[in-house]
């Protein structure tokens, strides 16, 4: 049905969005990969000369590469399954017929709306703050010693705050998939007398996976990349650097131009390895 | 007569002119401190009598720090006055990117500027800032725990008594911790004191070759010292506490004693906002008896970037912002405690500044800072709780993580110092040392 | 809809789902309680919940300090300007790959995804640099380009889902009664496609809205969003609770509104083809 003609203009409408693109996503990458092989260092006097592959390796020998890495992939992973699993309870239980359904469906998306700075300050602060924070009074309300989150829980409270910010968002996309499942398949399953750990199973699932997959990517692609909520709150402290907060250190604090240039590549490659695994998933699934 | 009636209507054309020019404006960057947070609030005063707007931008510590160093390095020209400190200044004047500020006014008096700081923000003799105000550290501590705990506070207290003290003040029960200390990471809040403390104890950061030292004894003197003391009489999660946290906690009770920012006096001792504010009494930082006490010394400073368009307007400011009248100004409206401590002379030699509690322990504080000498044995940098090289911000904010993390009880002192041992050596060689 | 349900189970169903709303909304209401408090009540021990004296003096000291509509009105016109340029950027390619797809589309959608997982702190000094070249540090115009070509793949492929889902047969009967092109799309698809555009407009403008990297370092005065506002808040001396809380009500005030009365279009559109 696509003639020649429709092809060109379609090639054509489609011209400003990837010539767009491809420069956004060349020139920077371009000149961090000239930085990359630069000794650049701004306050000693900028461009030192070329140096090979000398930051790459330096980069990846530093001894915080590993447990940054290491760090990305705990929250990435964390704050994926929290939002995963919890969204599909709370899509399923906001699916149930009940009063005031608008309402409760406006106070769960509600954290989406919270720039990530303000919420990683009202989190750090008020909620968390071992001595004057919310969660301290809870727990000396229980008679327990309060718990000074962001030194001894670090990792937790981080996968804590930022799947506070996304869980809107995976719920929202899981209940209107889970909206669009056949109900008579499903009041089927239960005249047969399935168990309701067996209709989730062999139908509210499978329905998801589509759905699942999309929270995924979308999620991933943003917490890759999440800074706001370290740089607040633990500063990169107590095992909490992310890679992309090692590259902010070395560009920012340790004025290493070069040095972060290489890490960005890095990050690039690694966001790349996580994106084509994904894609992997999601494009067979996009399909279906 | 006819001489000063042209005299008038010359003033006055210069007055319309400088009002025909209300177009300039410079705009600042500064800290969200207190005083700077107040200056913001006198500056309709100062577009009165210049005709200059001045437009305002905000940030906290951090952010400010990444914003201006990226705008310098890169000669942005978005600022027209920077406000920065001891660090930044003599890296930043060295490297030509900073107006040298001199010819200033008669009346402004540069001379007047405390010796200590104006050494600390010139590079090679050329002031590149002028201090808006200036600190030590010093110990604050609660008079009525004292006297409750049977001691008494010497004007220059040791470690050893210090940290007996604070184990008598402390009392859980009442939620009183015998000290308050800074933990945060970052070099500019944990890795400040903690670096001004080793000097105390004899420890370095480099030795005359640029080599790390955290493998040497002194280092671990200090960080054993302090986690003792810490854990036996601070605060639950002093590994998070910085500057605000600390003065929270002081402000409300909860702290016997606090070692930090001799500025922190003025808001200690402020009725509005401290509980305890009748009962705080000063002394100098302790020491171990090595001849350097572990006091540092900082100042918030306002530059003018090389390359401004503004750069008179901007001179014009700093010496408002930065002269004796400003002083006075807050003086008339917030009583004298209140004023910009730390940076001029003559304020310390006002009768009326004398009567300030707070006001000559500051002095003596920041008299017996030496950046030049900031510890035992000699050292190849300048700073006290810093030391003045572009790499030092980015290797003392990773190795006060280290340090924070044996706070939170994460690791061990002698994993921390070899963690922080291994990734200085590795930015200095990274750096070319 | 036959399904059944006892009032037992729909009264079983509100208490739980509101509780957990509750719960999650918890940290929201609590920083709007606070911003009503004196310092000193934000941090009384235990903690006051509606038995204070409200004040407004902390919005007060706020709009002292900074103001706030300055800021307010650069993120309006950051935010929205960006959206509405992503948007008329991504309509004919989103249209282009959906109707008119080949066998390379789906790559290039997914390339368009894996552009934005470049660490923007990486390209900070390069961006800076070519900022400053280009005369942009500081204009709301710059600002509205970055935000565009960050959130453009996004745009582009919720644009895509919400065509894919419009039927093909409604065009070819379009095309079979002489339409052309251009009435086509003005008239048969644009009607259909509202809906999504809207829904892809909101959710841009969210994320525009809440960009806290570039928007604060790319700014100083005259395009400085709220982001910005909020940064000077975050650690001031003394006791800050109640301040904070004011400038962070503040901050999230308008959009959180915005949200409120476009939640149906936001659940309604924000699928991203996850139905089928």
């Amino acid at each position: 049905m696509a003639t020649q003609h429709s092809r060109s203009v379609a090639r054509l409408m489609m011209a400003p969005a990837v010539v767009l693109l491809l420069g956004w996503m060349l020139v920077p990458l371009t000149m961090t990969l000239y930085f990359s092989f630069k000794k650049y260092l701004p306050l000693r006097g900028g461009d030192l000369g070329w140096v090979g592959f000398d930051n790459y390796v330096r980069f990846v020998s530093s001894s915080s590469f590993w447990p940054a890495v290491q760090a990305t992939l705990m929250i990435v992973g964390g704050v994926l399954v929290i939002t995963v699993v919890l969204g599909i309870l709370l899509a399923m239980l906001l699916d149930q017929p009940m009063w005031g359904q608008g309402v409760v469906r406006i106070l769960v998306i509600a954290p989406f709306f919270v720039m990530p700075t303000v919420s990683a300050l009202v989190w750090k602060n008020m909620f968390m703050d071992p001595v004057n924070g919310l969660l301290a009074h809870l727990w000396r309300f229980f008679g327990a010693e309060p718990i000074s989150w962001l030194s001894e829980a670090s990792m937790t409270s981080i996968i804590m705050i930022v799947s506070w910010q996304w869980l809107p968002f995976a719920t929202l996309i899981l209940l209107t998939a889970i909206q669009s499942l056949d109900s008579e398949q499903l009041e089927a399953a239960e005249m047969d007398g399935a168990p309701v750990l067996k209709r989730f199973y062999h139908i509210v699932l499978p329905h998801l996976s589509r759905a699942i997959t999309i929270v995924i990517l979308i999620q991933t692609i943003f917490l890759l990349s999440i800074f706001a909520e370290i740089f607040v709150t633990t500063g990169g402290a107590f095992g909490t650097r992310t890679l992309t907060y090692l590259i902010f250190q070395r560009v920012l604090e340790s004025q290493n131009v070069g040095l972060g240039s290489a890490g960005g590549v890095y990050a690039i490659i690694l966001a790349n390895i996580v994106a084509i695994f994904l894609m992997r998933i999601v494009g067979k699934n996009l399909d279906a | 007569m006819y001489l000063k009636n042209a005299l008038r209507a010359a003033t006055a054309l210069t007055f319309v002119a400088t009002a025909a020019a209300h177009a300039q404006s410079i705009t600042i960057a500064t800290v969200n401190n207190g005083d700077m947070i107040r200056m913001q609030g006198y500056t309709d005063k100062f577009t009165e009598a210049t005709g200059i707007d001045v437009e305002w931008v905000t940030l906290e510590e951090n952010v400010l720090r990444q914003r201006v160093t990226t705008d310098i390095t890169t000669k942005g020209g978005t600022f027209d006055i920077m406000t920065i400190g001891m660090y930044e200044t003599p890296i930043w004047g060295a490297n030509g990117w900073l107006v040298p500020l001199d010819g200033l006014s008669e009346e402004y008096d540069v001379g007047d500027i405390l010796p200590a700081m104006a050494g600390g923000l010139s590079h090679d003799g050329t002031l590149f800032a002028a201090p808006f105000y200036g600190e030590s550290s010093m110990i604050m501590y609660r008079t009525d725990l004292m006297e409750k705990a049977g001691m008494e506070m010497p004007e220059a207290p040791s470690w050893q008594f210090i940290k007996e003290a604070a184990a008598a003040m402390t009392d859980r029960d009442a939620d009183i911790n015998g000290i308050c200390l800074r933990g945060k990471a970052g070099w500019g809040e944990g890795g400040a004191f903690i670096t001004a403390m080793s000097n105390s104890f004899g420890a370095r950061w480099f030795d005359e070759e640029w080599k790390p030292q955290f493998d040497q004894p002194e280092w671990a003197d200090t960080l054993n010292f302090y986690v003792e003391m810490m854990t036996e009489s601070g605060p639950a999660g002093y590994a998070t506490n910085g500057f605000n946290e600390n003065l929270s906690l002081f402000q409300q009770g909860k702290c016997g004693m606090w070692i930090d920012a001799t500025v922190a006096a003025s808001f200690v001792t402020n009725p509005d906002d401290s509980t305890v504010a009748d009962h705080v009494g000063f002394a100098l930082a302790p020491d171990t008896g090595l001849g350097k006490r572990s006091n540092w010394l900082w100042a918030w400073a306002l530059a003018i970037p090389a390359g401004t368009q503004q750069e008179d307007a901007a001179k014009q400011f700093i010496e408002w912002a930065t002269s004796k009248d400003y002083i006075e100004l807050v003086a008339e409206s917030e009583g004298w405690a209140n004023v910009p401590p730390g940076a001029r002379t003559s304020l310390y030699e006002n009768p009326e500044y004398q009567k300030v509690p707070f006001a000559k322990m500051t002095l003596d504080s920041i008299l017996s800072a030496d950046p030049n000498n900031p510890t035992v044995k000699p050292v190849p940098y300048v700073g006290i709780q810093f030391a003045a090289i572009p790499e030092f911000a980015g290797i003392a904010t990773q190795v006060s993580q280290e340090f924070s993390a044996v706070y939170a009880g994460q690791q061990t002192v002698e994993e921390a110092l070899e963690k922080a041992q291994a990734l200085t050596a590795e930015e200095m060689e990274a750096a070319g040392y | 809809m036959a399904r059944t349900v006892t009032t037992r189970r729909k009264s079983l169903n509100t208490v739980l789902a509101w509780a957990v709303g509750l719960l999650i909304f918890f940290p929201i209401l609590w920083t709007i309680l606070t911003s009503f408090k004196t310092e000193a009540q934000a941090i009384a021990s235990p903690p006051l919940f509606l038995n204070f004296n409200w004040t407004l003096e902390n919005y007060a000291i706020v709009q002292e300090r900074s103001d706030y509509m300055r800021f307010l009105w650069n993120s309006v016109i950051i935010a929205g300007g960006s959206t509405i340029l992503g948007v008329i950027i991504a309509v004919p390619a989103a249209w282009a790959m959906a109707f008119v797809p080949s066998k390379r589309t789906k790559d290039i959608l997914l390339w368009m995804l894996s552009t934005k997982m470049l660490p923007a702190v990486g390209v900070l000094y390069p961006i800076y640099l070519l900022f400053i070249r280009l005369g942009l540090l500081d204009t709301r115009g710059g600002l509205v380009v970055v935000l565009m070509l960050i959130n453009l793949p996004i745009i582009v492929w919720m644009l895509y889902t919400y065509f894919r889902e419009i039927p093909g047969e409604i065009l070819e009967a379009a095309r079979m009664d002489g339409a052309t092109l251009k009435e086509e799309i003005l008239y048969v698809l644009t009607p259909m496609a509202i809906p999504g555009i809207a829904s892809t407009v909101l959710l841009n403008f969210i994320l525009a809205w809440n960009e806290a990297f570039w928007t604060l370092n790319l700014t100083a005065v005259d395009a400085a969003p709220l982001t910005a506002f909020i940064a000077s808040y975050s650690s001031p001396e003394g006791l800050f609770f109640a301040k904070l809380s004011a400038a962070s009500t503040m901050a999230i005030a308008p959009i959180l509104i915005l949200g409120w009365f476009s939640q149906k279009q936001l659940v309604r559109g924000l699928t991203f083809g996850a139905v089928k």
